[in-house]
C-alpha cells in the first residue's frame, strides 16, 4: 500500500450526515409576503423520502416562491422549513452551505451562468464544494454529465447564448445534477419543450430518481408530466396547500379548482394518454420480460 | 470530518493484479483517492467493489474509468451499483471542456487583426447609426404624432434634473480649487485681483461644460447602454420591432436628445457655480467682497465665452447619448457583453469629448473668440 488517503488543506469540512428521516422537507406555518401582498399564509408541506412531488396552482399562487423559501433564496416572514432535518429559516448564509452540497436546483430559464460553456458550468458546484477532485475526474464528470442530461456530447464546449431553450433546461439540469444531490427542485423542467422533448425529460427524470434514489420537487404545468412522473401531487391555492395526494385522491375532494384543473379538456387528454399507455405497458410486459438493468436514454 | 474512499492492490498470479475499492465511493469521498489512482502504473486485471459502503456516478465513473483503461473487469457490486455502472458507461463522452483556441503565434496576429478591421467597421456603424437617427428625426417631423414626448421629459428628469446636485456640488469645490490655486500664483506679481478673470473665464468658456461632459458621460452615457443593452438582451427591443415601435424612435431618440437639449444648460449652470465657489474663496482668502467678485465677473469674462460654452455644449451632449446608445444596440450575446459595451460607452464619449474639445479650443480662438 501508498500512503494513506487524505483530504488536502483547503477542502471543506463538510457535514454530509446521512438523512434518516422519513420527510427530507418540511414547511410548516409558512407566510411570505410581498409588502401588503400575501403570497402564502400558513402553508403546510411535507414531501416524503423518494417521491416526485408535483407542485400545481393557478398563476401567482407562489409556486416559486415556496421553492425559492425552501432553498434559503426567499427570507419568510414567518414559518419553519426543515430541509434534511436541518433550519433553513433560522440558518445564516454560511450555516447551511453543507446542505447546498446535497441539493439540485433547475430554475425556469435554465439560469447558467453566460460566461461559462455548459462542461464548465457543470464543474462550478463540484469546484465549490469538492476542490480536492482533480481536474482530470472534474473534466470526466462534466461531460458524462452532459450526455447523461440527454445533451449530445459536444455540447460540453458550448456557451449558454448558443443553445436552444430546451437544451439550456437540459444544461441546467446537468449543473443541478453535478453533485449526485438527494434533493432535485426543478421549476418548470417541461415548459417550452416540444412533446417529444417533454416525454423524453419525464422519462429522464424518472430514470435519475430511480438510479439516484433522488427526492424531487417538481413544479409543473404539464398534465401528462402530472400523470406519467408524480406520486404525489401538492395543490396550492389561497396560499395554502389545499390538498396532497395521488390524482385519484384529489379527484376524490370536490375542490371546485382541482375537479376543473383535472377534469376540463385538457386534464381528461393526459388522462387518456396515461391509460393508453399503461395499457400498451402492460401487453408488452407480457410478451417479453423487460429486462430490469436497461438504460434507455433520453 | 468525512470519511473517504480507499483502495487495495493485491497482486494476481500473471502479475495482474486485483484492485479492491472499500468506503464511500461517491462525490465527497472519491476525490483524493482518485488522485493516487491515476498515479498507478500496475496491470489491474479485476475491480473489486465488495467493500464499497455507498456509491454515486461519480463513484461508478471512477470505478469504470479504471476498469475501461485496464481492460479489467468488474466484479462484487450491489446491483445498484451495477446499474450506475451502466448508466455512466452509456453516457461517456469525450467532448471539449472549452472552446479549443490557436496557440499564441495565431493568437496575437488574429486578434490585432480583428482589432484593426473592428475599429474601421465600428466607425463606419457609427457613422450609419448616426444616419439612422438623422432618418428617425425626418421621420419625427413628418409625423410629429410619432415623436415620445413623455420618454422625453422622463429622460429630461433623468440625464437634467436628477444630476443637478452632483453637478453643482462637484463645479462649486472645482471653482474653489481653481481661485485658491490661481490666487497663490497670481499674488507672486501682486496680480491677485487677475484670480477674478482666470476663474471667469476658464470656468465659464471650458471647465463647466468639459467637467460636466464627463460627468453626464459617467452618469447617463452608462445608463444609456446598460438600460438598452439589458432590454437587447431580454429581447425587448425585438418585440418592439414586432409590433411596430421603432426602437431608434422609442429607445434612442429621447435619450440623445435629453442628453442635447440638458448639456447646455447644465453646463452653464456648473460654470455659474464654479464663478459662486470662487468669489467664497475670494471673499475669505484675498479680500474681494463676495459681490465686487460677481460684479466684476460681468466685466472681464466677454460674452462669446459664454456662447463658447452654449456652442460645445449640443455637440458634448450629442457625442455622449450616440456613443451610450450605440454601444447599448450592439449587445447580443451575454450579461458580460452589457458591462463591456458600458464601460466602452463611457471611455468612447469622454475620449471625443476630449478631443473635440481640443479642436473647439482652436477653432474659437482662430475665428476671434479669444
Amino acid at each position: 500500500m501508498t500512503d494513506a488517503i487524505a483530504l488536502p488543506d483547503g477542502a471543506l469540512d463538510l457535514n454530509l450526515d446521512e438523512f434518516t428521516g422519513d420527510y427530507p422537507i418540511k414547511v410548516h406555518g409558512l407566510k411570505n409576503a410581498f409588502g401588503d401582498q400575501v403570497i402564502h399564509d400558513g402553508l403546510d408541506l411535507e414531501v416524503r423520502k423518494g417521491e416526485i412531488l408535483g407542485v400545481v396552482g393557478g398563476s401567482g399562487t407562489g409556486k416559486s416562491v415556496l421553492m425559492r423559501s425552501i432553498i434559503g433564496l426567499q427570507i419568510p416572514v414567518e414559518g419553519d422549513i426543515e430541509v434534511l432535518g436541518r433550519s433553513i429559516t433560522g440558518a445564516q448564509e454560511d450555516d447551511d452551505i453543507d446542505i447546498r452540497s446535497r441539493w439540485g436546483v433547475l430554475f425556469q430559464g435554465g439560469a447558467l451562468f453566460s460566461t461559462l460553456t455548459v462542461a464548465e458550468n457543470v464543474e462550478v458546484p463540484l469546484k465549490e464544494f469538492f476542490p480536492e477532485i482533480s481536474p482530470e475526474l472534474m473534466h470526466e464528470i462534466a461531460r458524462y454529465k452532459v450526455v447523461l442530461s440527454g445533451l449530445p456530447e459536444g455540447a460540453t464546449a458550448k456557451y449558454p447564448a448558443e443553445l436552444s431553450g430546451g437544451m439550456k433546461k437540459r444544461a441546467g439540469l446537468a449543473r443541478a445534477l453535478a453533485l449526485d444531490p438527494e434533493l432535485l427542485f426543478l421549476d418548470e423542467p417541461t415548459a417550452g419543450l416540444d412533446p417529444i422533448g417533454a416525454a423524453a425529460f419525464d422519462s429522464l427524470i424518472v430514470e435519475l430518481k430511480q438510479a439516484l434514489e433522488l427526492t424531487v420537487f417538481l413544479i409543473t404545468h404539464d398534465l401528462d408530466t402530472l400523470y406519467e412522473i408524480c406520486d404525489r401531487i401538492a395543490v396550492l391555492a389561497d396560499g395554502k396547500v389545499i390538498a396532497v395526494g395521488t390524482i385519484p385522491e384529489l379527484l376524490a375532494t370536490d375542490h371546485p379548482w382541482i375537479q376543473e384543473y383535472f377534469n376540463g379538456p385538457r386534464g381528461r387528454a393526459a388522462k387518456d394518454t396515461k391509460d393508453r399507455l399503461d395499457a400498451g405497458r402492460a401487453q408488452v410486459a407480457t410478451a417479453k420480460a423487460v429486462d430490469s438493468t436497461a438504460w434507455a436514454k433520453a | 470530518m468525512r470519511a473517504l474512499a480507499d483502495y487495495t492492490l493485491e497482486p494476481g498470479a500473471d502479475g495482474a493484479a486485483t484492485l479492491a475499492f472499500r468506503g464511500p465511493m461517491v462525490v465527497w469521498g472519491v476525490g483524493p483517492m482518485d488522485r493516487k489512482l491515476r498515479a498507478l502504473q500496475d496491470k489491474i486485471a479485476k475491480v473489486d467493489l465488495t467493500g464499497v459502503e455507498c456509491m454515486d456516478t461519480v463513484g461508478a465513473w471512477t470505478a469504470w474509468r479504471v476498469a475501461r483503461d485496464n481492460q479489467a473487469e468488474i466484479v462484487g457490486g450491489t446491483p445498484e451499483a451495477n446499474k450506475l455502472i451502466e448508466a455512466v458507461k452509456a453516457s461517456a463522452g469525450k467532448g471539449e471542456i472549452r472552446p479549443s483556441r490557436g496557440s499564441i503565434v495565431e493568437r496575437v496576429p488574429e486578434t490585432v487583426g480583428m482589432m484593426v478591421s473592428g475599429l474601421g467597421q465600428g466607425t463606419l456603424a457609427v457613422i450609419e447609426f448616426l444616419g439612422t437617427i438623422v432618418m428617425a428625426i425626418g421621420t419625427v417631423f413628418r409625423h410629429p404624432r410619432r415623436f415620445r414626448t413623455k420618454a422625453l421629459i422622463h429622460q429630461v428628469e433623468l440625464v437634467g434634473v436628477s444630476s443637478l446636485g452632483i453637478i453643482g456640488l462637484m463645479s462649486f469645490l472645482i471653482g474653489i480649487v481653481v481661485a485658491q490655486q490661481g490666487a497663490v500664483q497670481l499674488q507672486q506679481f501682486g496680480a491677485e485681483i487677475y484670480t477674478i478673470n482666470l476663474t471667469g473665464r476658464l470656468c465659464m468658456r471650458e471647465l463647466g461644460v468639459l467637467m460636466t461632459a464627463i460627468m453626464v458621460a459617467g452618469r447617463s452615457g452608462s445608463a444609456f447602454a446598460a438600460q438598452i443593452g439589458t432590454m437587447k438582451l431580454t429581447e425587448e427591443v425585438d418585440a418592439m420591432r414586432t409590433i411596430g415601435v421603432s426602437p431608434i424612435e422609442a429607445l434612442v431618440l429621447p435619450r440623445i436628445l435629453a442628453a442635447v437639449l440638458m448639456m447646455p444648460l447644465l453646463g452653464f449652470y456648473s460654470a455659474v457655480v464654479a464663478i459662486v465657489g470662487g468669489a467664497f474663496v475670494g471673499n475669505f482668502a484675498l479680500d474681494i467682497p463676495f459681490w465686487t467678485f460677481l460684479a466684476r465677473i460681468q466685466e472681464v469674462v466677454p460674452i462669446h465665452d459664454v456662447w463658447v460654452a452654449l456652442v460645445k455644449a449640443p455637440v458634448f451632449g450629442l457625442i455622449i447619448g450616440l456613443a451610450g446608445c450605440y454601444q447599448g444596440m450592439q449587445v447580443k450575446a451575454n450579461a458580460e457583453e452589457v458591462g463591456l459595451r458600458t464601460t466602452s460607452a463611457v471611455v468612447m464619449a469622454i475620449f471625443m469629448v476630449i478631443v473635440l474639445d481640443a479642436f473647439f479650443a482652436v477653432f474659437f480662438t482662430k475665428v476671434g473668440w479669444a
